[in-house]
């Protein structure tokens, strides 16, 4: 039954896409630890956090594709849902420094030793636990674009007013936890991890885990994200971007499909920030920048919005790109990632898949103009008369969750 | 704070203004002669502390403007003796030896070991009667500067020696603002003296009157030693100087509002433009103002390079400099990118952003990483008193510009053929175009005016920002703020919302502080965009549905 839903939802670019996932997770261990230094398949050290930091930039990549690509959101805040849960990660991972800090607190974390706390933060309670935070992980980035997508999609904010206000979103974000006193670090964020799950965070069979569970995090938001696009609610998705108020008259409630898009999503980037922060070692509110969220929309377009392989394969290149270039050349850099912007947008407005598709000549239907579409599409709203704000009150209601309710 | 820098520095040129009343207080001008001069100084080196009392009344009696340094550098223990000849003069130490200089011409009189040279001792008590002979001088002086500041000082001070002199001069004084400082000074003295009930009453009810912040301490620092009886004056006077200046305190909140409001504006303005008018999400509109700072130090410089006595103007020609060019960068950029892209808006916005990251790694490739140093003129520079309130004149250009650019864009946009063909296309594109609007030269032009608007931002925020590549980063999410908030294409709108933002950003941070206030009107705007997704001032009709 499973399998067949799973063959169902997956088209056949998705299976192997979760074939190869599944093939790095077990790869990229094997050549960092099994395979012996010297030998030309082993993988160094330093190479195995960095290879994990791309998948889960490519999980942040396919989670914002599923907002953008499929929905017509374009979110400039993104990156805020990555760094909410890498902050919750980063907390479970502070706590379980215990008294091994600097100041050798057992109950205060350094930076709040540092900053004359006197006790713990009521909003840190939990978080010795690996369960709670886990779930925090998930909870925080979904509650915060839950309020957040309730109020701007009922108010219909659409277009380019919603993509500013998420931009104000983790701007205001990132002012916030800039402070000392909102008791998450301040500047420095969360640094200096030791454990997770009672496993040194430095040691080479950690990180491999690691990477294996970033690899298996992002087979599992493939697969995820292909049932969603694949289902009726899909193709509502879709039916939203391309013709948002056709959508509503024919009776659909567009509002909880963006919602439904928005808070999957935003759930999806919080996971890959939490598996981003034990590779990285820290956690600092610089992830919240607006130029961070702006970057992952980029790779989204550079690989293909509106696909499930495009936006991974997108982020992994940029960011290996990027890798080289600041090594490299750090001076041409901002050059590159500028003209990448500006040529994407120009030349390749369906991205390296949508250029595949057209060079095999399967892209003639199934992805006709899609990006054109999508813009025409977020382009058609409804009457800037103030009556209009109020106008979704007025529709039946015809189901409290936030999904639509397909007629059976 | 304000008040006392003013107060030191003040205190640092009084003697200078100083010489400038001498000239006029000659009294006894017979004495005002070279010669004669020069003995009294030189029997200040003589005999013992009541002879050295003597001198300085007799110099203080010359009135010649020389003195009072003289006077002044024998307070601070800097006058000498030459032993050779009995001759006083000044002396640094330098190095080993002492330099020295002639007391009353300043000439160099080359230098000499410490053994050959005596310091001139005075005490307390000789410290107390040089500071009252300078005072008598300048609060008697002619001067109008020179009695301010020497009022002032003596409020600084309050000093009960000084009352007798004090009433002398308040008699004689005729400048109201002079006289109210006088009184001020003189009520706090009072206070501090055994004066009977009536007398303090009167001077704290004198203390009261002015009302500002200073008074307030002076009666918040008397209240612990101020007889019972009088407590429960001072206490009211206290919390009525407090209800006044929480009054001021309002006036500065919007005076300060209102400045920043001036700098959003004139952000926001250029964005106002592209993106309200066309329709453009303009991400590169801070690296605009980033350009336009740097025409600004561009201009400078060779501005000193070519005339540097036009130097003080540089500004007048940086601000058409920088409309002009990034007016063309802008063109440029409309003509190779944005005119693919109309109409996807989203899609703009990326390519925008990467044209932003390569100016902005151009401009630091060009001219470095580091702050560049625009000089402020001197007519932009320091600050004016308003009340209470002090003022910088920068800020107040500032205000005088954004006013300026609003009331000239306005005119552009109503009053001239090109304004009308902008309106006409962002009304309906298409009928334009069928009227024979030549839609994407005005699409060129409108951007072009846009960017320089833009630019001419730059210049201001150059005055008051740091001149980096990263300049335009920290205005850009502000400049979209204010857009959406006050509603796209619409000039006024852009006022009104920057106007808003501003001065209620100046109202929360004394209760938030500076990053609180700022979070709080984000999550305002994002709350007011649900309550009207399209601004304070939405255009209505057909034409923004297209």
């Amino acid at each position: 039954m499973i399998t067949h839903m799973l063959l169902r939802a997956l088209d056949k670019r998705a299976i192997w896409l979760v074939l190869a996932l599944a093939f790095v997770a077990i790869a990229v261990p094997v050549c960092n630890l099994v395979i012996p230094e010297g030998n030309f398949l082993h993988l160094p050290n330093y190479a195995v956090p960095l290879l994990g930091k791309y998948l889960n930039y490519a999980m942040l990549a396919l989670a914002l594709d599923l907002v953008w690509g499929y929905c017509g959101i374009l979110s400039l805040g993104h990156a805020a849902f990555f760094a909410l849960g890498a902050y919750a990660m980063g907390m479970y991972l502070m706590r379980q420094i215990g008294a091994r800090g600097v100041y050798a607190n057992p109950v205060l974390p350094d930076f709040m030793v540092f900053l004359n706390y006197k006790e713990l933060p009521w909003f840190w309670y939990g978080f010795d636990h690996w369960w709670f935070a886990f779930l925090m992980v998930m909870v925080v980035p979904g509650l915060l674009a839950f309020c957040f997508g309730i109020l701007a999609f009922r108010s219909r904010v659409t277009g380019v007013y919603l993509s500013i206000i998420t931009q104000a979103m983790t701007y205001a974000l990132l002012l916030a936890f800039f402070r000392n006193d909102l008791g998450f670090g301040g500047n420095n964020g969360l640094t200096d991890f030791k454990d997770i799950l009672g496993f040194n965070v430095q040691a080479a069979s950690t990180r491999a885990a690691l990477f294996a569970a970033s690899a298996m995090a992002l087979a599992l938001a493939v697969i995820i994200c292909s049932a969603i696009v694949n289902s009726k609610l899909g193709k509502i998705m879709v039916a939203t971007r391309d013709a948002e108020s056709r959508t509503r008259f024919i009776g659909w409630r567009p509002e909880n499909v963006k919602l439904f898009a928005f808070v999957v999503s935003a759930v999806l980037a919080g996971i890959a920030g939490a598996l981003y922060v034990p590779q990285v070692g820290i956690i600092n509110p610089g992830e919240f920048d607006p130029g961070n969220s702006i970057e992952a929309v980029i790779w989204v377009a550079v690989g293909g919005r509106g696909t499930i392989v495009g936006p991974i394969i997108g982020a992994i290149l940029v960011n290996v790109g990027k890798s080289y270039f600041t090594g490299a050349l750090p001076e041409l850099w901002l050059f590159a990632l500028g003209a990448l912007f500006v040529a994407v947008t120009l030349f390749l407005p369906k991205g390296i898949v949508g250029l595949w598709n057209q060079w095999r000549g399967s892209g003639g239907k199934s992805e006709r103009e899609v990006s054109a579409e999508a813009e025409k599409g977020t382009e058609v709203e409804e009457p800037a008369l103030p009556a209009a704000s109020t106008g979704s009150t007025e529709w039946p209601k015809t189901g409290s969750g936030p999904e639509p309710q397909p007629a059976q | 704070m304000q008040c006392d820098r003013r107060l030191n520095e003040q205190m640092a040129s009084r003697f200078f203004r100083l010489i400038a009343f001498l000239i006029a207080f000659a009294v006894q001008p017979a004495y005002a002669q070279m010669g004669d001069v020069a003995a009294m100084v030189d029997a200040l080196g003589q005999g013992g502390f009541p002879d050295r009392e003597k001198a300085i009344a007799a110099l203080v009696a010359t009135g010649d403007l020389r003195v009072p340094p003289i006077l002044e550098a024998l307070s601070d223990g800097t006058l000498y003796v030459r032993k050779s000849d009995s001759k006083v003069i000044l002396s640094v130490k330098s190095g080993g030896d002492f330099a020295l200089t002639d007391p009353l011409d300043g000439s160099s009189m080359g230098s000499l070991p410490s053994a050959e040279i005596e310091k001139i001792k005075v005490n307390n008590g000789l410290r107390t009667k040089i500071r009252t002979a300078i005072g008598t001088m300048t609060l008697l002086s002619p001067d109008r500067d020179i009695r301010m500041s020497a009022a002032e000082s003596i409020l600084k001070n309050a000093d009960p020696s000084m009352l007798e002199l004090l009433d002398k001069a308040l008699a004689a004084e005729t400048d109201p603002q002079i006289k109210t400082t006088m009184e001020l000074a003189r009520a706090v003295i009072v206070l501090k003296t055994d004066a009977p009930i009536d007398a303090k009453r009167a001077a704290v009810d004198t203390i009261v009157s002015h009302g500002n912040r200073a008074a307030q301490t002076v009666l918040v620092n008397t209240l612990p030693s101020a007889p019972e009886d009088l407590k429960p004056l001072i206490q009211s006077g206290i919390s009525s100087i407090g209800n006044s200046l929480a009054l001021w305190d309002v006036v500065q909140n919007l005076l300060y509002g209102l400045s920043l409001s001036s700098v959003l504006l004139l952000a926001a303005i250029g964005l106002a433009i592209t993106f309200g008018v066309m329709g453009v999400i303009n991400m590169a509109h801070g690296e605009m103002v980033m350009l336009g700072a740097y025409t600004t130090y561009v201009v400078q410089n060779v501005m000193q390079q070519l005339a540097p006595g036009l130097m003080e103007y540089s500004l007048v020609f940086a601000v058409p400099a920088a409309f002009l060019f990034t007016g063309l960068v802008g063109v440029g950029i409309e003509r190779s990118v944005i005119r693919w892209l109309y109409g996807r808006p989203l899609e703009t916005l990326l390519a925008t952003w990467g044209i932003s990251l390569i100016l902005q790694q151009a401009v630091r490739s060009v001219f470095g990483p580091t702050n560049k140093l625009v000089t402020p003129p001197a007519w932009m520079s320091g600050t004016f008193d308003v009340g209470n309130i002090s003022f910088t004149w920068n800020r107040l250009w500032i205000i005088v510009f954004a006013i300026a650019v609003f009331a000239a864009l306005q005119i552009i946009l109503k009053r001239t053929s090109l304004g009308l063909q902008m309106r006409a296309v962002t009304a309906n594109r298409r009928m334009a175009s069928s009227m024979g609007i030549r839609t994407p030269f005005v699409d060129a032009m409108t951007f072009g005016l846009g960017s320089g608007i833009a630019g001419m931002a730059g210049v201001a925020l150059s005055q008051i920002d740091n001149v980096s590549p990263n300049l335009g980063q920290g205005y850009i999410i502000d400049s979209f703020m204010v857009v959406v908030f006050g509603g796209v294409g619409n000039l006024w709108g852009t006022l009104v919302g920057a106007v808003t933002l501003g001065v209620a950003n100046k109202f929360l941070e004394p209760y938030a502080g500076a990053v609180l206030a700022k979070i709080a009107i984000l999550v305002l705007i994002i709350l007011f965009i649900q309550r009207r997704p399209r601004g304070l001032f939405a255009l209505k009709g057909r034409a923004i549905e297209a």
